[in-house]
């Protein structure tokens, strides 16, 4: 085993990565009772929830390419915690923006939802994480069998796409798309890379 | 750079001003990046000396004007503004300057003058924004002559009694209370006197979303969020939006300028 899939592979590794993973959050609560988030946290908060849903998509679909090509196997461990912070950072955004932004006005927020496109589409890539959050451990995948469990985790690929748009009809109204390209690149590659492995030529067995 | 109490009905609101340091830390002026952080970390280098302002068009007194004549041309009086951004957003400055008639009734507009444009400097060795082309530089914008005539246009060199920061758009700038935000064009360098309506910046990137009159109404949606509510900058994480007010809550003294008109048509 190499060293970095030996450090993966051991017991400290998903702690850490917990933590890690709990610091961006632990940093804006932090900025919100410090107030240190500037003129308008509430605008602050939805945002960084917001970036760091990408950013934690990003990793999860990382996962599998970075696992093939560098043969760290021991990333895999890591999927499951990094697509649940995913939702985790989905799902406070999406509170903030119904709380800060709409002071949980269930009418307001339906009525927001259904005015925005970019709302609805990010509500729409909220709503395609849930089923995988909810069937995201063990005794879920036995029971719907791993062929079918991994069928229905490819939504992510519809999550990735609907954030995507979200992010792009967003940012639409300043007309800077310069953010946006970047995260379309990567999530383009990460699917790209997919893609690529799947239609190759399958490598010809070994002669005996 | 002190200012007076101004006697002009409606120029000084009893709200709270917003905090000095949100409304010189959080604004829109994309010429410097089109965070609204930007602004304040990008605009310091600024050179706001020496600054002329080119007023022509059709006007019987064109010329050029220097900023330190224009900053003696009319008493500076103190208006508390509020400011609604159309972004959603609102905050209460008080800033200082006189009324743009002031400049307007100095320059004599022909009988032809209908509209007034308003140009912002475009200087890409300063400005950074610059390099992406949102919106077609320089920002310009426009009023209706009796718009811009309207005791309330301000013609704003300074806020919380000092001169403008450059983030602010010093030296001198244009303050629009009843309109949204980006009508009020900073960083002035030249004042046209027009015949037809200007086409401003925002009408050439999106005419369906910004159109040439965007006066403050909660009435009439942007085409991609309501208007009916804003963020007062300034009250805490957990405020409740408040309700926007027609005209910005300065229907009483601007309602008469747009009597007959359509303001659904004419967002």
């Amino acid at each position: 085993m190499s060293a970095p899939n030996q450090l993966l592979a051991s017991p400290a590794a998903k702690p850490i990565v917990f933590v890690l993973a709990l610091l961006p959050a632990a940093w804006l609560v932090w900025g919100a009772v410090a107030n240190t988030l500037g003129a308008n946290p509430a605008e602050a908060l939805i945002r960084a929830t917001g970036d760091w849903t990408l950013r934690f998509l990003c990793l999860t679909l990382a996962v599998t390419p970075l696992r093939q090509a560098t043969g760290w196997h021991a990333l895999a461990r890591l999927r499951r915690l990094l697509g649940l912070f995913t939702f985790f950072y989905g799902v406070v955004h999406f509170l903030c923006f119904a709380w800060l932004d709409m002071g949980l006005d269930v009418g307001a927020i339906v009525q927001d939802i259904a005015k925005r496109p970019f709302i609805l589409v990010g509500t729409a890539a909220l709503l395609t994480m849930l089923p995988l959050a909810a069937t995201s451990f063990n005794a879920a995948i036995k029971a719907l069998g791993g062929r079918r469990w991994q069928l229905l985790h490819r939504a992510v690929y519809a999550t990735a796409g609907l954030a995507l748009l979200h992010f792009f009809w967003m940012r639409s109204g300043k007309h800077d798309y310069a953010e946006v390209a970047v995260y379309a690149a990567i999530l383009g590659v990460l699917l790209g890379w997919r893609v690529w492995r799947r239609l190759r030529p399958a490598p010809r067995p070994a002669l005996p | 750079l002190p200012g007076a109490r101004s006697a002009v009905p409606g120029a000084a609101t009893m709200e709270a001003p917003t905090a000095y340091g949100d409304v010189t830390s959080y604004n829109n002026f994309y010429e410097f990046g089109t965070d609204k952080a930007d602004p304040a970390l990008r605009a310091q280098k600024l050179q706001t000396r020496p600054w002329t302002v080119v007023v022509d068009g059709l006007v019987k007194k064109p010329g050029r004007w220097d900023l330190d004549t224009l900053l003696k041309l009319a008493p500076m009086e103190e208006r508390i503004y509020r400011l609604r951004c159309v972004e959603g957003w609102s905050m209460v400055i008080p800033w200082v300057g006189y009324s743009l008639v002031e400049l307007i009734r100095r320059v004599e507009p022909l009988g032809s003058a209908r509209y007034v444009q308003f140009e912002t400097l475009a200087d890409a060795r300063q400005m950074p924004g610059l390099r992406s082309n949102i919106i077609p530089w320089p920002y310009v914008e426009g009023l209706r002559l009796d718009e811009a005539m309207h005791p309330l246009a301000l013609l704003a060199f300074g806020l919380y009694g000092e001169l403008l920061p450059p983030q602010n758009g010093a030296p001198l700038r244009l303050v629009v209370p009843w309109k949204y935000g980006f009508k009020s064009a900073k960083s002035l360098v030249a004042i046209r006197f027009v015949e037809q309506p200007p086409r401003s910046a925002w009408q050439r990137t999106a005419p369906q979303e910004y159109g040439f009159y965007a006066n403050v109404n909660p009435t009439v949606d942007h085409p991609r969020w309501s208007q009916a509510t804003e963020r007062r900058i300034g009250e805490g994480l957990f405020a409740k939006r408040r309700p926007t007010l027609m005209f910005n809550g300065y229907e009483p003294q601007v309602g008469q300028l747009y009597a007959g008109l359509d303001l659904k048509k004419n967002y």
